[in-house]
């Protein structure tokens, strides 16, 4: 279970669910290692200030993660947790590896999100 | 939220919180801000086994606990911030961060540590996630049976090569000089383990591949001789350089770019201090940045209760030049 101030996503269903229903999504799939909290943390200080997004997290080692953010095309190449995925209309519209500072993912947020 | 303080800290890892823990135990109204994660580089440490009074832990775990002491004695934390520098030359030091307003304080506490050093290479950025690490522990299992390379010759780069190669196929460590600065004897570990090559004496020139890191080119300091490993992961340690940038021209530094205090923390500038790794000092630890952060704040909190006390205001003549 990961400690973090983000609703976590923690079936197929529920991740299914979230990215049908909702126009913009991100979901930070990973661990609580050193280069996930920090992107964790970005993330729950961006939440209040794009009401409009919603940000989820995922355990990385679960079934929900194999079966959907992992399986995904966009993360085949990547090998740095944690991998960042941005939904919009329940298409993959950018998706990162390894840990991010809060100016690079603003400007992925301002780009594809806005 | 309240906008002038008696003291506010710039940077929250452990220097910065461990100041605000005293600070607030002393009833100083204090603000701690950063620009990053709550923790600082600690926060990117997986484990911590000599902190003394704790026999493990990470570095997130003892960076939550002395957040929660800092708050429990009435510091407010503000993360992730957008930090500007309006004044800390005045007699009343201000600081902007953008969506929460302006706040001041007479005193200030400089504890923005250190940045990961980089190569500055542009191919470092494009293969970051796709190669390019930095925490083995993190990431080492996607290099299962593979060749990798370990940039750096400090204790953090030999110690994670030791750490790597449980589950790689083989290790090249790539290093600037022709010694390593790590402890003699995680060198001779390195040394005996047969899944690791050395290539010392290296200019690290470019990283090379598609989606994915192929090679490292490299080329030797002395013959000019050029080497291309072939490797899908490069795990780049190479230290730490001062965040002290948006400081330049308010208090005095080295050619390192660290700031330069007293034994007492004072910086150059009336009325600011500085603690941790941001500071001019020769052993970069958790428990250094600590013992900076604690002088620190005891300082502020005289200087602070100085000015308080004092019709005339400030006035010290024992600063750094």
């Amino acid at each position: 279970m990961l400690q973090t101030n983000l609703k976590h996503v923690e079936s197929t269903k529920e991740f299914q669910d979230l990215i049908q229903n909702n126009e913009k999504v991100v979901v930070v799939c990973g661990r609580m290692g050193p280069m996930c909290i920090p992107v964790y943390g970005v993330m729950e200080t961006l939440e209040p200030k794009y009401p409009d997004i919603k940000f989820r997290d995922m355990d990385f080692d679960t079934r929900v993660a194999m079966e959907t953010i992992r399986s995904l095309p966009d993360v085949r190449t990547f090998n740095g947790l944690p991998f960042t995925v941005y939904f919009r209309n329940g298409k993959v519209v950018a998706a990162t590896s390894s840990i991010q500072t809060k100016q690079q993912v603003k400007a992925i947020l301002d780009k594809h999100m806005v | 939220m309240e906008t002038t303080h008696d003291v506010i800290v710039i940077g929250a890892g452990p220097a910065g919180l461990t100041a605000a823990i005293y600070l607030g135990r002393a009833r100083m109204r204090t603000l701690v801000v950063d620009s990053g994660t709550i923790g600082g580089q600690m926060v990117l440490t997986y484990s911590v086994a000599n902190y003394p009074g704790v026999l493990e832990a990470t570095g997130a775990q003892i960076a939550g606990v002395m957040r929660r002491q800092a708050e429990a004695f009435g510091a407010k934390i503000i993360g992730q911030a957008d930090i500007k520098i309006v004044d800390l030359k005045g007699p009343t030091k201000v600081i902007e961060i953008e969506d929460e307003g302006v706040f001041s304080a007479p005193a200030v506490i400089i504890a923005t540590g250190g940045i990961p050093r980089t190569l500055g290479l542009p191919s470092e950025e494009k293969f970051k996630g796709r190669g390019i690490s930095f925490c083995a522990t993190c990431d080492g299992d996607f290099f299962a049976g593979q060749d990798i390379v370990v940039i750096g010759g400090g204790n953090s780069a030999l110690e994670e090569s030791l750490s790597l190669a449980k589950v790689v196929n083989s290790i090249t460590i790539v290093h600037e000089f022709d010694h390593f600065q790590a402890q003699p004897w995680v060198v001779e570990q390195v040394r005996a383990n047969p899944k690791v090559k050395f290539l010392l004496e290296q200019d690290v020139r470019e990283f090379v591949g598609d989606d994915t890191l192929k090679e490292v080119v490299s080329v030797h300091k002395r013959t000019g001789q050029v080497s291309r490993i072939p490797a899908t992961g490069a795990f780049i340690f190479i230290g730490y350089v001062p965040n002290t940038k948006a400081f330049a021209g308010i208090v005095e530094m080295n050619e390192k770019g660290e700031i330069v205090s007293d034994e007492r923390m004072r910086t150059s500038r009336e009325g600011v201090f500085v603690a941790g790794d941001a500071r001019q000092k020769p052993y970069r630890q958790i428990t250094t940045a600590v013992g900076d952060g604690t002088v620190a704040a005891l300082s502020a909190i005289e200087y602070v209760t100085n000015l308080a006390r004092s019709a005339k205001g400030p006035g010290r003549d024992d600063r750094p030049a």
